[in-house]
């Protein structure tokens, strides 16, 4: 039998019900995974005991032929989702401490359905960057090494050597994932939070389109901007955790009142009659050649399924990075102005109000975060406000009407790279100049702009032996298309081999 | 458009994040080297478009105005660093 860590959700799911074995001995398995796997600094908080009476009851549900659609399967809760009782950071010292007295809906509708928390996942601070080397609680370890690299487990649960970034902001999420330490991880992208590290690690994330998903109870970062999803995987269980995620809201204002549908029953639908857009302006400079190599095969699969492929253009495209960098700070300089020391988290007493405001934010924030909160701050101040934020916003309407042109012209769903580059080493990027670090986001941002879904797949490795991913973006509440597609680039890719445990 | 050391002590001031004059220059070239990067958007005609305010079109949900939730102040102060009775407590703010 297969190790019960190696199980995808459904294969778990499956044999759960048809009692193979107990959800409590699911949730042992991956407990132990866990505790052998703190050199990657995945897990900022392990709740083992908590995992065991979730699977206990799983298992009297299972029993009495109650089992729900994830009943006992055990999962990673990014750090960003509060959870009740359970000590939620944001990656942050400012909220180190932070204990909420309420569970996020996203988290409320997974253990509804019968899922297990193992513990809270390491992220950049606030969800903000794109290697996981921002949080307050150090940075994540990918599990993946380049061929013939010199990374090692050290003898006191160190790792030796320069090791990789897992991506981010969802980084302990994808490595977690990839290093089998759970079945699947919640996320959230607000630039390609969720994709570029799913990307990064060989794993399956889709960012669902906005309004799809409760935000309630998740930290904010950028309101008009933020959306959960899951990292998995395999595009099916995408499918079943997206299910379990998502619903109407009356907490959320943003979250739609649409019935969720059976995504899953979409991932057997095949791509025969789909048309398939390729973007010209996503052939950017500096884009690696196996990337551009890995986008035509793709369409070259996609095509052999039955698909007509057909060459697009987003006209607004290169804006959406930099539009971005307007509107997801000032948002956020508006989201964060809340950690002032008063009503939670760390407090740095000052001689008045406005000193004790200061120290704490210097103290609390880290330098992205306060670098953000800055440019937010300068570009809705007096004088500026029309010049950076309005005109950014007149150019999101553009980017969001270069994707309805295209789509209105029958295109079901767009194929592009996930990322410009495979996975790189820690240090190796945006020490000097920040928007080194920022242009790893250029193929996702787009999509959140836009409010679209989009699903990171992964389709093959690079001559190192690191994992590169294609997305799928797809019409506004039309996630069941990128599933299907995706199944098929699963299917022509094949299922990526995932690292062996060489940090145990 | 560039910021010059004074702007940059003004906008944490506004930011309420109290900077140390070391870091003032290293701020400076940051925040410089992102609108660097965003001054491109200036290409971009933009005349007679609407800037956007919802993503995704929807009417706002209402419900009906009426308190479905509270009567729990010992728990909205649990996470707060200084309490007294249920009050947060901060620096006296008023002569």
């Amino acid at each position: 039998m297969t190790e019960l860590t190696h199980l995808t959700i459904a294969e778990a799911r499956d044999g759960l019900k048809a009692k193979t074995f107990s959800a409590t001995e699911l949730a042992k398995a991956h407990i132990a995974a866990v505790e052998k796997a703190r050199a990657l600094n995945a897990y900022v908080l392990e709740t083992p005991e908590k995992a065991l009476a979730m699977a206990k009851a799983s298992d009297e549900k299972i029993a009495k032929g109650e089992g729900r659609p994830m009943e006992g399967i055990p999962l990673g809760i990014k750090d960003l989702f509060c959870t009740e009782g359970v000590v939620s950071t944001a990656g942050s010292k400012i909220i180190g401490n932070f204990t909420p007295p309420y569970e996020s809906t996203v988290t409320q509708n997974l253990w509804n359905d019968g899922a297990v928390m193992l513990g809270k996942l390491n992220m950049d601070e606030f969800a903000m960057g794109s290697s996981n080397e921002t949080s307050a609680f150090g940075p994540v370890v990918s599990p993946w090494r380049r061929e013939g690299s010199n990374v090692s487990a050290g003898a006191a649960g160190q790792i030796e050597g320069t090791h990789l970034v897992p991506g981010g902001s969802s980084g302990g999420s994808a490595a977690a994932v990839a290093a089998h330490l759970c079945l699947g991880a919640t996320a959230t992208d607000t630039g390609g939070s969720i994709r570029q590290p799913a990307a990064f690690t060989g794993t399956v994330g889709i960012k669902p389109t906005y309004g799809r998903v409760s935000r309630w109870g998740t930290v904010a970062f950028a309101s008009s901007l933020d959306q959960a999803g899951p990292i998995t995987r395999t595009v099916r269980d995408a499918a079943i955790m997206l299910r379990s995620m998502s619903g109407p809201d009356a907490k959320d204002t943003t979250c739609v009142d649409m019935p969720v549908p059976d995504y899953e029953a979409a991932v057997t639908r095949g791509v025969k009659g789909l048309k398939i857009g390729i973007p010209k302006e996503y052939r950017v400079d500096g884009m690696s050649p196996e990337i551009e190599k890995l986008w035509q095969q793709g369409i070259e699969w996609l095509r052999a399924a039955g698909a007509e492929i057909v060459d697009v253009s987003l006209p607004h495209t290169k804006y959406a990075l930099p539009a971005y960098y307007i509107v997801a700070p000032a948002e956020a300089s508006s989201n964060l102005a809340r950690y002032d020391g008063v009503r939670y988290g760390l407090r740095e007493n000052g001689k008045d109000i406005v000193d004790l405001y200061e120290k704490t934010r210097a103290a609390g924030f880290g330098r992205e975060v306060k670098r953000r909160i800055m440019i937010g701050t300068y570009v809705l101040s007096a004088g500026y406000y029309d010049a950076y934020y309005v005109r950014a916003q007149k150019i999101r309407t553009l980017i969001k009407q270069d994707f309805e042109k295209v789509y209105a012209e029958g295109v079901h769903a767009i194929l592009t790279p996930a990322t410009p580059t495979a996975a790189f080493g820690i240090g190796e990027k945006g020490s000097g100049d920040p928007v080194e670090m920022y242009l790893n986001d250029i193929f996702t941002v787009t999509v959140n702009m836009a409010g679209l879904p989009g699903l990171a797949v992964p389709a093959g490795l690079d001559a190192q032996g690191l994992p590169l991913g294609l997305q799928l973006i797809g019409r506004a509440f039309d996630e069941e298309t990128l599933f299907a597609v995706g199944q098929v680039i699963e299917d022509a890719a094949g299922r990526i081999k995932l690292p062996t445990p060489w940090w145990a | 458009m560039s910021v010059d050391e004074k702007t940059v002590r003004r906008i944490a001031h506004l930011a309420r994040i109290a900077v140390t004059d070391a870091e003032v220059p290293h701020l400076q070239g940051e925040l410089n080297a992102i609108l660097a990067f965003v001054e491109q958007l200036n290409e971009v005609n933009v005349e007679g478009v609407e800037p956007m305010t919802s993503v995704t079109p929807m009417t706002m949900k209402k419900r009906q105005d009426g308190v479905t939730d509270g009567g729990y102040p010992e728990k909205i102060v649990q996470n707060a660093p200084a309490t007294e009775d249920n009050f947060f407590l901060v620096p006296k703010v008023v002569e």
